[in-house]
């Protein structure tokens, strides 16, 4: 296996918030029907995660599902599983209206760590970042400034944000500069 | 601002993520058919002020198209759904009849 090459070479910003480009995350886009149950218990077969409902998330270890749209999900896994695990997975639903692919060096993930995560997302995203409005175990797909991504919660101290790898500059300069020391709200 | 919710994500997205798809329910005249229907399917547009329907894509979100009824007076939304229909549901009309009694849009009323 050769070395992940990661658009930022894994760069990382300490403000009000941690935010560090992840190296070698595992994803893998499905298009097909979320409610089929042969999609589901392929998807529980190759990556033993159930599939969520309406923008959930289902996430164990490294692997997990998150809901991107009613025929749609995002599949995780680690780097080096991810084409493996597409393969075993367009093989069982070859059957099926199904596409399958490996979008691990299409997209960039940021980790997003520290309290204060939900300013900086709110400064970005039109979406309501407060507590109870949005809580880990939701995935939303939105814009940050001006760039397609999805974020999730994986619990109340850490944040995921999936981008567009073309985009990932963009995407690292504005959410350091959203969690900039300076830049402190205190709204939530 | 403009509120939408998407009926397939669920999201009541702002008008920043949506993207405005133009007026509803056309039909398509392609080739074969009469001069005045295709001039009509390709040039002429409902232009209400009041109620009107409109195809709206949640292009930053799930990415889906839909259908939304609102008010372009008020910017009143009555309601939106789903893509898969060629008219709209009967419930969203009795909706609209009770808030704007009399309205019309094209063969709608
Ligand atoms: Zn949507």
């Amino acid at each position: 296996m050769s070395d992940v090459q990661l658009a930022l070479g894994g760069a990382s910003f300490q403000g009000l918030a941690k935010i560090e480009e992840l190296p070698g995350q595992g994803m893998v886009t499905l298009r097909a029907d979320l409610d089929d149950k042969a999609v589901v218990a392929a998807v529980k077969d190759v990556f033993d995660v159930d599939m969520p409902g309406l923008r959930g998330t289902s996430l164990d270890g490294a692997n997990g599902a998150l809901w991107m749209s009613p025929d749609e999900a995002l599949l995780l896994c680690s780097y080096d599983e991810a084409q493996a695990k597409a393969d075993a997975l367009a093989d069982k639903l070859s059957g099926a209206h199904a596409l399958v692919v490996n979008v691990s060096d299409a997209r960039s993930v940021f980790k997003l760590t520290g309290g204060l995560l939900r300013e900086v997302l709110a400064k970005l995203a039109p979406v309501d970042m407060a507590p109870g409005a949005f809580e880990p175990g939701q995935v939303r797909r939105t814009r940050l400034a001006q760039v397609a991504a999805a974020f999730w919660m994986d619990d109340a101290y850490s944040a995921r944000v999936v981008c567009f790898r073309s985009v990932a500059d963009y995407m690292f300069g504005i959410l350091s500069n959203a969690a900039d020391e300076n830049a402190q709200v205190r709204y939530f | 601002m403009l509120l939408l919710t998407c009926p397939y994500c669920g999201v009541a997205a702002e008008e920043t993520e949506l993207h405005g798809g133009g007026e509803a329910h056309l039909k398509r005249f392609g080739p074969g058919s009469s001069d005045d229907d295709f001039s009509e399917y390709l040039f002429h547009r409902e232009n209400p002020r009041g109620v009107h329907f409109e195809r709206w894509r949640h292009v930053n979100g799930c990415g889906k198209w839909f259908h939304a009824a609102r008010c372009t007076n008020t910017l009143e939304v009555f309601g939106t759904y789903s893509a898969q229909t060629t008219e709209p549901p009967n419930d969203l009309l009795d909706t609209i009849r009770a808030k704007r009694p009399g309205f019309s849009w094209r063969n709608l009323a």
